[in-house]
């Protein structure tokens, strides 16, 4: 889930006037938001009907897109930034939409749900069972998430890919590890929030 | 016969007939002194005249989009699911215009028109028409009607080519373009259908040279073959499946037995054939599918779709249906991708369906609410922009 904590993060790293990829807008919340306060020319690709629709009502421009199916039709660098929320762990292969990512546009934004979130650790130490937590509601067999990954492992894959980690920003809802995310991020924090070059 | 008219139709319509005599000259280079196109509006235009959409038809459709002539009509307008009070094109909100395209057969002027010349039906001899002479005749019936800017132009098929070429040459005179089961050009496949159709119009002993009204002839045979072939290209494989399959009309497939059998899909397609046999003339035919096969978007614009959309001002709803083999979802991608390459707004919307090309006139329900979402926004922005 993006809160409007997690889309103030991302606009401070958006230049205004700029153009702007969402890949998975939903109802187009963060381009409405772009669009209003950073006037930015916004594009979104969605592949849920009902938020298409939303968008559509919205205003938002929006492109009914299987993002497994690649960013092929879209020319290198033909935006300033490309942004994801919440969407990486749903991609068949993270790392190529990241890559795709980084063609497209010049830089990137991704936020992602942390799964090394000591809540999940607990609950997978304890219970022995895949962790089903109040920003990860699903069951192991229905989940739409079928790549999870914490900050350590995202910061490796950005390490391997020799990717220039402009900005990261953690996120935690809870206390007490809003105020101690910062200590041990892949610990504290629910949300990771990069914002990312070649 | 309807029982009683729906609630939510427009109810009982009258065309009108609006008279141009400023001579218009055609893409061909030819002028038509003076031509006739007959038209419906359904809705009332507001103060500003801010709230009109004009509808522009595909290859075989005419004015009579919504509503019945008469109480004794057996069908509405083709596309009355769409248009009327609460429906997507909300008469109620929207005034909304339809026309005969110029060339047609339906009242406006055409090959079965009279040539003032001759005092004799065009026929043949009607000068050719490109897609932009429609849009050219209907930007004076827009002057004549008093709207200044469309709060959209909209069309499915070849009825969304004129939209997109609207938006091109004529970018200030509209919100909102919305481009249905369209194309920028129409592919080799789709041309060498429109030819075998024209070929047997063309090969039918009826169609002589062409000037068979004079001799009070049909070219029928050839003008229900072009429309069947044209009709197995509307539809998909899976609904002609799921429609006919196997089944037959008559006869039995009894081994031994010599009676002929006739499939359901050859009965319906004599059906599709003959009906449109009696209600469209052949050289209209000719025409249009040569206006459909010239029709290149970007062709002036060096053949660069994103140069030419540059010169559009609206902003753009796009739809296609994932089982149009005849302009399928790619084509409204490539139009999708040059726009936002030319950085104007678009939405797209694919839609699910069985039922082809002739998705676009059918009621589907997703396809509904796009076009509904669509509307409140253009009438929630309004005309200030």
């Amino acid at each position: 889930m993006t809160t409007r904590n997690d889309l103030d993060i991302i606009q401070q790293w958006i230049e205004p006037g700029s153009r702007v990829l969402d890949l998975g807008c939903g109802d187009g919340t963060l381009l409405q938001m772009l669009k209003g306060q950073k006037g930015v020319e916004g594009y979104g690709l969605e592949i849920d009907p009902d938020k298409i629709t939303a968008c559509i009502g919205n205003g938002v421009n929006v492109v009914e897109t299987n993002l497994d199916e690649g960013l092929s039709q879209f020319a290198d660098k033909s935006f300033d930034s490309v942004v994801m929320t919440q969407a990486l762990q749903v991609m068949r292969y993270p790392h190529l939409v990241l890559d795709e990512m980084l063609r497209v546009g010049k830089e990137c934004v991704i936020t992602f749900p942390n799964f090394g979130n000591w809540r999940a650790r607990f609950y997978l130490l304890t219970r022995g069972r895949m962790p089903v937590t109040k920003q990860l509601t699903y069951q192991w067999y229905d989940t739409p998430n079928i790549h999870f990954c914490t900050v350590e492992d995202f910061e490796a894959l950005c390490a391997e890919k020799r990717l220039q980690v402009l900005h990261r920003e953690f996120v935690a809802a809870r206390v007490p590890d809003r105020q101690i995310k910062g200590i041990w991020p892949n610990l504290f924090s629910d949300t990771a929030i990069y914002h990312l070059s070649k | 016969m309807p029982e009683v008219i729906p609630e939510n139709s427009v109810g009982i319509v009258t065309p009108e007939v609006v008279q141009f005599d400023e001579p218009l000259t055609l893409a061909c280079g030819r002028t038509l002194e003076q031509y006739q196109l007959v038209i419906e509006t359904y809705g009332e235009l507001n103060a500003d005249a801010s709230n009109a959409i004009l509808i522009c038809h595909a290859l075989s459709g005419h004015h009579h989009a919504a509503g019945y002539h008469s109480a004794s009509d057996r069908k509405p307008g083709w596309w009355d699911n769409h248009i009327g009070p609460g429906k997507p094109f909300d008469t109620n909100r929207f005034f909304v215009v339809s026309l005969n395209n110029l060339g047609g057969c339906h009242g406006s002027t055409g090959p079965t028109s009279i040539n003032p010349q001759t005092g004799q039906p065009w026929g043949p001899d009607f000068p050719p028409l490109r897609v932009r002479d429609w849009v050219e005749s209907q930007v004076r019936l827009s002057d004549r009607l008093g709207i200044r800017q469309w709060a959209a132009i909209v069309g499915g098929s070849l009825g969304g080519m004129q939209v997109m070429r609207w938006a091109l040459e004529h970018p200030e005179r509209l919100r909102h373009a919305v481009v249905i089961a369209s194309a920028m050009k129409l592919s080799a496949q789709n041309i060498a259908f429109n030819e075998i159709a024209r070929n047997a119009i063309r090969s039918d002993p009826a169609y002589g040279d062409g000037h068979y009204l004079e001799r009070q002839a049909v070219p029928r045979t050839g003008l229900g073959l072009a429309r069947m072939i044209g009709h197995i290209t509307y539809l998909s494989d899976e609904l002609m499946g799921n429609k006919f399959g196997r089944e037959l009309r008559s006869g039995s497939f009894q081994r031994g037995q010599d009676n002929p059998i006739e499939f359901q899909v050859e009965s319906y397609l004599h059906y599709q054939g003959d009906a449109f046999a009696n209600a469209f003339d052949a050289n209209t035919y000719l025409l249009m599918t040569k206006a459909l096969d010239y029709f290149d978007l970007a062709r002036e614009y060096n053949n660069d779709p994103v140069e030419a959309f540059r010169h559009a001002l609206c902003d753009f709803l796009v739809v296609s249906f994932s089982t149009d083999w005849r302009f399928a979802p790619e084509r409204s991608r490539e139009i999708v991708e040059a726009l936002i390459a030319a950085n104007k707004n678009v939405c797209y919307a694919a839609i699910d369906s069985q039922l082809g090309h002739d998705a676009f006139l059918l009621p589907n329900e997703r396809y509904e609410q796009i076009l509904t979402a669509y509307m409140n926004r253009i009438e929630r922005e309004g005309p200030a922009r």
